[in-house]
This record gives C-alpha cells, sequence and structure tokens, in this order.
C-alpha cells in the first residue's frame, strides 16, 4: 500500500551567478517514509532543500505538497506549509532554557505560560522517544541534545515534513543509533522525513528511498532496498572526467615532513585526528581528500604549529642540514627560527591568510616585517615582491595599493599562493585553493603547484574535486573522521575507489564510526 | 544618624538606578548605549526647559497647577531622552555604525546640550541670579508621603522621598519582571544573546532595538530629571550632575544585568558616595578616594563574575555587535 505524496519537486534548478547549482532536480518524498538526499560536498544537496525551507527561491522548477502546486518565498510560508529544517549549525539562545528555546518567537493568543508548554513538549518527547529535560539549559547541553531541541522545535510548530542537513555530522555513534530511532518513529507516525547526507552506510540502513545529486545534477532515485553501496557510490562520484593538468614526474624524492600517529581533539573533546600517521616527500604533490571536515584543517594546522596534539609526533627533514627536527608543540614563530621553510595556505583566505583591510604591499610585509634592520618598515621589498605577483599571476586589481578585501576571491587567492611561494618553502601546504576559483585561475594555481613541486618541494594539496586530486598529485591520501582510510596512487587509482574510501567510515557498521565536526 | 545616612544614600542612588535600568533595558537588545551619561543630561535640561517656561509663564508660583507643574517637565524629559535614545538607535542599528564611538560622541553632544541650555536659559529672562532655580516646581517633586515626619526612623528611611524615587523602584521591578517572566523579555533577550535565531525564529530584531533602546533611554532621562527637581532642589549648574551617568554604567555591572539587584546596588554606590560627608574631619583627599570605591567594587564585581564563569552572569552575548541579515 503506498502512500500518498506529501512532496514533490519538478525541474527545480537554482543558480548563483554563473554557477548552477541545482539543475532539473525532480524528486518526490511520502508520508511515512525517510528519504535521502546522497551527493558529495559541493553537489547541491543544501541548496535544494534551502528552496524547500523558503531560504532560497528558485529560478524555475514546481513544488508540490499534497499533490497541490505551492510557492514558497520564505521561512515563514514553509513552516506554513508544515515543513521544518534542522540546518547544521544550530541556531539556538545557549542561556536560555531548552522550553525557552523551543517556544520563542512564537505567538500565541493566550498568555506566556512556561510550565503549559513544558507539558506539550514532554508530550513530544514521550511520543517519538526523546530524551530531553526542558528546563536544561542549552550551554549544558552536549551537541546531541541541542539537536534533539531543533528537532522538537519544528516538532513543536506542527511540522509534518522534515529534513535534517547532516544530522549525524555531529554525533558519536550512540548518539546516532538514537537520533535513527527517533526518527524510525516518526516515520511510523506518518512523517515525512528527508536527510541529507554523504555517508553511505547510513542511507542503507536508515532511508527507504534514495536520491543522489552529482554536481547540481539529479542523477536519479532509487529503492534502497534494490540497490547497494558500489551502485550509489558510482551515481555520486560519476565516471571520470579529464582535465589535462600538467603532471611531471617526481624526481630526487625524500622524506621532508614525517608525521607519525598523531591525535587531537576539538573544543568539543571530540577526536578530530586519530592516529594519522603518513609522510610527505620532497619533489612531490600528495593530496588528501575526504569528505569535508574530516580533520583535513587540523592535519594541516598541526603541521604548521597551530593545533594542540595529544599525542604523536611531526618531524622535519631539513634538506640542508640533513638534520631530523621535533615540530610537535612548537609555535609558528619557533617553526621559523629554526629554519624550517613552512608556507601555508589555509582554507579560510581573509581569515587566517591575509588581511582584508590591509592592502597588497602591507600582506606581502607581514611575512616579511621582521627582516627590517631600522626601526621604520622598509617598503620597497615587499612592493617590487607585490609587483611582480600581480605581473605574474595576473592578479586583476587597480594598483598594489588595494585592500586585498576589494579583490574578488580568485585574486585574493593568487596573492596569498603568490606570497608563500615567494618564501622559497620546502613544504608547501594548500587547503582547497582552488574554491570558488574560475577555471583559469584554478589552472594558474595547479601549474604554480607543479612549478613548486619540480623546484623540490614537498607539496601538501587538500582537495574536494576527485578528478583535480586524481590528474594532479602523485600520491594521494583518503581521511574519513579523523583516520586515515587509505593511500592511493594518483596515477592509477579510480574514483570509485577513492568515493568509497572517503565514505566507508564505519562501513555499514556504526559502532565503529567517530564523530567529526565539519568545519565551523 | 544612620537613618539619615540611608535616606540620603537612596537619593543619591536614585539617578543611578534609573540610569542602570533603562541601560539594562538597552543592553538587553545587543546595544551598548555609551551616551547615557549625555542622555541623562539631556534627559535633565529638556524637564528643566518644560519647567521653566512653564514658571515664566504663570503670573506667581501659587497659581501654578500642580499636576502640571509635574507633567510639564516629565513628559518633556521623557522626549528629550527618547529622541537621543533614537539618534542612537539610527545610528547603530539601522547605519550599523560601531556603537562605542556613537555612544561616546553622545554623551560629549549631551552634556554640551545640558550645559548650553542650562547657562543660557535665564538670559531669556531679565533675571539677577545667574542660573535657573526652579524652587516652586521642586518642592512640588520633593512632596513626601503622608506622615513622613511623624513616624521616626521608619518615616525618614522609606516615605520621606519625592514620588520619582518609588518611580525608580517600581521601573526596576516591572522591568525585571517584564525581561524575566513574559514573552516580550524572552524575546528581547534573544534579540540581545543571538539576533540571528531571533530572526529565525521570526522575532521582529529591529523593532525590538528601537523600542528597549528608546525606551530605556527615556528611562535613563529620568535619572536626570530627578537629579535637578528632587536632589539639587531644581537649581540647574553646569556639570553638576557630574559622573553619575558612568557611575550608572558601572551599575549594570555591578548588578549582573538584573534591575532587581540594582535597586540594592543603587543605594550601595549611593551609600558609599555620601559616606565621607558622614566621617569627621576628612580630608578632601580621603573624600576623593571615597569616590572611587563604586568603580573600585564594580571592578571586583568584574573580577569574581568571569572568574566564576557563569553564563547567566555574563553580558548578552551579542552585546556592542551591529546584526545584518546576510543576503539571501
Amino acid at each position: 500500500m503506498e502512500q500518498k505524496i506529501a512532496l514533490e519537486l519538478k525541474n527545480i534548478t537554482k543558480s548563483f551567478g554563473s554557477v548552477v547549482a541545482n539543475k532539473n532536480v525532480s524528486l518526490q518524498v511520502r508520508k511515512g517514509e525517510i528519504l535521502s538526499i546522497l551527493g558529495e560536498n559541493g553537489s547541491g544537496k543544501t541548496t535544494l532543500m534551502n528552496m524547500v525551507s523558503g531560504i532560497y527561491y528558485p529560478d524555475s522548477g514546481q513544488m508540490f505538497i499534497d499533490g497541490q502546486e505551492v510557492e514558497i518565498a520564505s521561512p515563514k510560508d514553509a513552516f506554513n506549509y508544515k515543513i521544518g529544517m534542522i540546518h547544521q549549525h544550530f541556531k539556538l539562545v545557549d542561556v536560555f532554557s531548552a522550553a525557552e528555546n523551543i517556544v520563542l518567537g512564537l505567538e500565541d493568543e493566550k498568555g506566556f505560560d512556561l510550565p503549559a508548554y513544558v507539558e506539550k513538549i514532554k508530550e513530544i518527547t514521550e511520543q517519538y522517544g526523546f530524551e530531553l529535560d526542558p528546563y536544561k539549559k542549552i550551554y549544558e547541553m552536549s551537541v546531541s541534545e541541542k539537536q534533539t531541541v531543533e528537532i522538537i522545535k519544528v516538532l513543536f510548530r506542527g511540522a509534518d515534513i522534515l529534513i535534517l542537513d547532516e544530522p549525524t555530522a555531529v554525533l558519536t555513534p550512540q548518539e546516532t543509533l538514537k537520533l535513527f530511532a527517533v526518527l524510525r518513529n516518526m516515520r511510523e507516525s506518518g512523517k515525512a522525513i528527508i536527510i541529507i547526507t554523504h555517508k553511505l552506510h547510513e542511507v542503507l540502513s536508515l532511508s527507504d528511498s534514495v536520491a543522489v545529486l552529482r554536481k547540481g545534477e539529479y542523477i536519479g532515485t532509487v529503492k534502497t532496498a534494490e540497490t547497494n553501496e558500489s551502485q550509489l557510490t558510482e551515481m555520486m562520484v560519476g565516471k571520470k572526467i579529464s582535465l589535462n593538468i600538467e603532471r611531471s614526474e617526481p624526481v630526487n624524492c625524500s622524506d621532508r615532513i614525517v608525521v607519525d600517529k598523531i591525535s587531537c581533539v576539538n573544543r568539543e573533546g571530540i577526536k578530530v585526528l586519530d592516529d594519522v600517521s603518513f609522510t610527505a616527500r620532497s619533489g612531490e604533490i600528495l593530496g588528501i581528500a575526504g569528505i569535508a571536515g574530516s580533520g583535513q584543517r587540523e592535519l594541516l594546522e598541526s603541521i604548521a604549529g597551530l593545533q594542540h596534539l595529544t599525542s604523536g609526533e611531526v618531524l622535519y627533514h631539513d634538506p640542508k642540514t640533513g638534520k631530523e627536527e621535533r615540530l610537535r608543540d612548537k609555535t609558528p614563530l619557533e617553526i621559523r627560527q629554526m629554519g624550517v621553510r613552512l608556507a601555508f595556505v589555509p582554507e579560510d583566505r581573509l581569515g587566517m591568510g591575509l588581511v582584508g583591510n590591509m592592502d597588497i604591499v602591507d600582506n606581502m610585509m607581514l611575512r616579511s616585517y621582521k627582516k627590517g634592520k631600522s626601526v621604520f618598515l622598509q617598503r620597497k621589498a615587499p612592493k617590487s615582491l607585490a609587483d611582480e605577483i600581480i605581473d605574474r599571476l595576473e592578479v586583476v586589481t587597480p594598483s598594489a595599493n588595494t585592500p586585498v578585501r576589494r579583490l574578488s576571491g580568485g585574486n585574493v587567492q593568487k596573492i596569498l599562493v603568490g606570497r608563500e611561494i615567494a618564501s622559497s618553502p620546502t613544504v608547501l601546504m594548500a587547503a582547497y585553493p582552488v574554491r570558488g576559483l574560475d577555471i583559469n585561475s584554478s589552472y594558474t594555481i595547479y601549474n604554480l603547484l607543479n612549478e613548486q613541486k619540480q623546484k623540490g618541494v614537498a607539496v601538501i594539496f587538500v582537495g574536494e574535486d576527485l578528478d583535480v586530486l586524481l590528474e594532479l598529485c602523485d600520491r594521494i591520501l583518503v581521511i574519513g573522521g579523523g583516520k586515515i582510510a587509505g593511500t592511493v596512487d594518483g596515477r592509477t587509482a579510480t574514483k570509485e575507489e577513492i568515493g568509497l574510501l572517503m565514505t566507508k567510515t564505519g562501513h555499514g557498521d556504526i559502532s565503529d564510526e567517530r564523530g567529526v565536526n565539519t568545519n565551523e | 544618624m544612620i537613618a539619615t545616612i540611608i535616606q540620603r544614600a537612596v537619593m543619591q542612588g536614585t539617578p543611578l538606578l534609573f540610569g542602570s535600568t533603562g541601560e539594562i533595558l538597552t543592553e538587553k537588545s545587543g546595544h551598548l548605549n555609551l551616551g547615557i551619561p549625555g542622555i541623562m543630561y539631556v534627559g535633565a535640561i529638556s524637564g528643566v526647559a518644560g519647567s521653566f517656561i512653564y514658571e515664566q509663564s504663570v503670573a506667581s508660583p501659587d497659581m501654578m497647577n500642580p499636576f502640571l507643574s509635574i507633567l510639564i517637565p516629565l513628559i518633556c524629559c521623557l522626549l528629550g531622552s527618547a529622541l537621543m535614545g533614537l539618534i542612537y538607535c539610527f545610528l547603530t542599528v539601522t547605519l550599523r555604525a560601531n556603537q562605542n564611538v556613537t555612544g561616546l560622541a553622545l554623551t560629549t553632544f549631551g552634556i554640551g546640550i545640558g550645559n548650553f541650555f542650562g547657562g543660557s536659559l535665564i538670559k531669556l529672562v531679565n533675571s539677577d541670579v545667574p542660573s535657573i532655580s526652579l524652587s516652586s516646581t521642586s518642592m512640588i517633586f520633593k512632596t513626601q508621603l503622608p506622615f513622613a515626619d511623624k513616624l521616626g526612623w521608619f518615616g525618614e528611611i522609606f516615605l520621606s522621598y519625592g514620588f520619582l524615587v518609588y518611580v525608580a523602584i517600581i521601573v526596576a521591578l516591572v522591568s525585571s519582571h517584564i525581561l524575566g517572566k513574559t514573552r516580550i523579555g524572552l524575546h528581547l533577550r534573544a534579540v540581545g544573546e543571538s539576533p540571528e535565531t531571533a530572526d529565525a525564529a521570526g522575532i521582529n530584531v529591529t523593532g525590538y532595538k528601537y523600542i528597549a533602546t528608546c525606551i530605556g533611554s527615556a528611562i535613563a532621562g529620568l535619572g536626570g530629571l530627578y537629579y535637578v527637581m528632587d536632589y539639587a532642589n531644581g537649581v540647574w549648574s553646569n556639570n553638576g550632575f557630574g559622573d553619575r551617568g558612568w557611575l550608572s554604567i558601572a551599575l549594570v555591572i555591578f548588578s549582573v544585568w538584573r534591575p532587581s539587584i540594582s535597586i540594592l546596588g543603587s543605594i550601595l554606590f549611593g551609600f558609599l558616595y555620601v559616606i565621607p560627608t558622614y566621617i569627621p574631619d576628612i580630608t578632601v583627599s580621603t573624600k576623593k578616594l571615597f569616590e572611587m570605591l563604586p568603580y573600585v567594587v564594580t571592578i571586583l564585581v568584574l573580577v569574581i563574575t568571569s572568574i566564576r564563569d557563569r553564563k547567566e552572569n555574563q553580558p548578552p552575548a551579542s552585546l556592542g555587535l551591529a546584526y545584518f541579515r546576510e543576503e539571501r
């Protein structure tokens, strides 16, 4: 017996500027059904659901709720159609209790009667099997409790269609199991549930059907019972596309950075790196692949001296002296004074890399001002370096004295990479250096990385596009849930192979899944 | 003797109580209004101007209508200080200017306005006194409750004040109730803690910020009015209000953003302010040291609350930060 269709999307298209985030996506979810939306990072899952919940408005396409065509222009409309979305980043007031957060913003004819609301909240928690103390303050709660508050908030407002964006990304395995139990209870009571995820084993164990998106395109919907991991992986990553990135053979490789069994925990006390070991060699590009937030950021930061490690060792082999230096528990300044030339292109360009309000020359100086000999700043050398970068990397800017924040993302990235390379590093680490860049700028960056590799620099490249990783890197390290899932050869590996490694954490057995916090 | 000291302490504390209640309401909406000292000057001078014009318009003080002579300065004061609040809101909420800079500018501006009009209004009439003295209006403002002088120490401590003292306490208690126990209070606190959460929950963030700041400013302005009309016997003197505005901001911190604690805090501050007068043979320099005490106490409270680090005793989480909804 088929249930009625609760929500149906037809040919939804949405683009941001020239980037198409969703192209002709059609899918449907029935009452009493759990639908997974599966896709890699940047495949348009969240954008699609943001349109359903009224945060974005589609460029074209139709939406139907209970068979009626509807227009959802604001979160309020979505709420009126009983759609509730639980975002990855919780919107809760820390110093309020759970109950206060749940009733926040409700307009009620009757007076403000918190105990009465608490009764209603308790009814909901009992009905679906949540565990929650309505009077507990948010700041005393674990991530999973906060998520519970968000879900109850939506149910309290009477939602019939629930959308959860990466609900398990922040949960421990036990918490995940609890969440799944609650979601199954909600399915039994006839709610339509959509979960956005990239974890295959969760899709297989929880959902009734799976819709797959890849790079904004809708690939298809399959019944969970009729599919398997490898079919889903193939739908998710697709066939290999040739990009024609130059790749030279690595020459004179020797060990440069040796990472030995490092572990570290984040502020919530969750292990973000767990016993990670690898070696980065000179004259070679080491790629790091993984779902966003699997520990890539922490990995690079531990080498750069920005992370406190709970165990393990980071060793640097000095090519000049041949000596081995320990980098653990050293600050970036100490590392530099030891003569280790690390260049770091962080993910957060204007946050960690450059100062937005300062001009290009000043940003160059951030790296070199200590070289000055007099009390006055010497702007000549940084000025000529800035001019050289603008010239060589074709940075589009009115002048070298333009504040960096006024430049486009691609140009900002070129300046950052240019500056880091100018320090003639022995190790170059770049996190998502082509994110948000157009094709030409991306190729400029690839060429720069290749050039450094040929000069004998050990390059570590964290990327998200598997095609790029496969064509640019000599070796690819796949990281999942803070652990090394495997290392593959960039020349022979296939996309499916990497895709499976990336999503295998747990491999259908949730008990060994590790709660990993996604990046802020 | 003790009863007198307490009575003086309450009178000294009342302007601070008005100021801090107003500032608490403003800060709960996420706005740090450092313009409060200036706003209190403006509140005072607006009331003085209203009252001055009214006193001049009647032939003799006996013909003054007691009701009008309270209502006119009261309304002038509320309007004047709320207008200052509106300026602050427009700059910091709508234009998202830096709150500290805006507040400090408003303080300088408000004190200037107060001193300018306070010194020059008297020139409008041919008077032989150098500054405004609204003694008849002041008499009405200072009217004590019945039996104040017949009940001994009880009367002196509890009944011997002008009505604005009771207003200050009632306003603080009402604010406390609204903040803690009503939906409006919940929404206001949400706006100050996390405007994006409030926005997502469908609360009118800008509206709450405007209303809280303007009402807060109007309440603070009453502190200035009380000082001139009651405490200073209706005599305006330039810079007479002194640093009481800053003390009320210190009192906000002292009372960890709770108007009900602010009532006791204001009396304590007032006590520290008046106590040197009752110490025999005190030198000027020792007296100045005593004037420092409220600030020392505030710093102590800051240190203690920071060490204990209870979230409830911290300032609203988004205090001082401008909010704008991201581009959709």
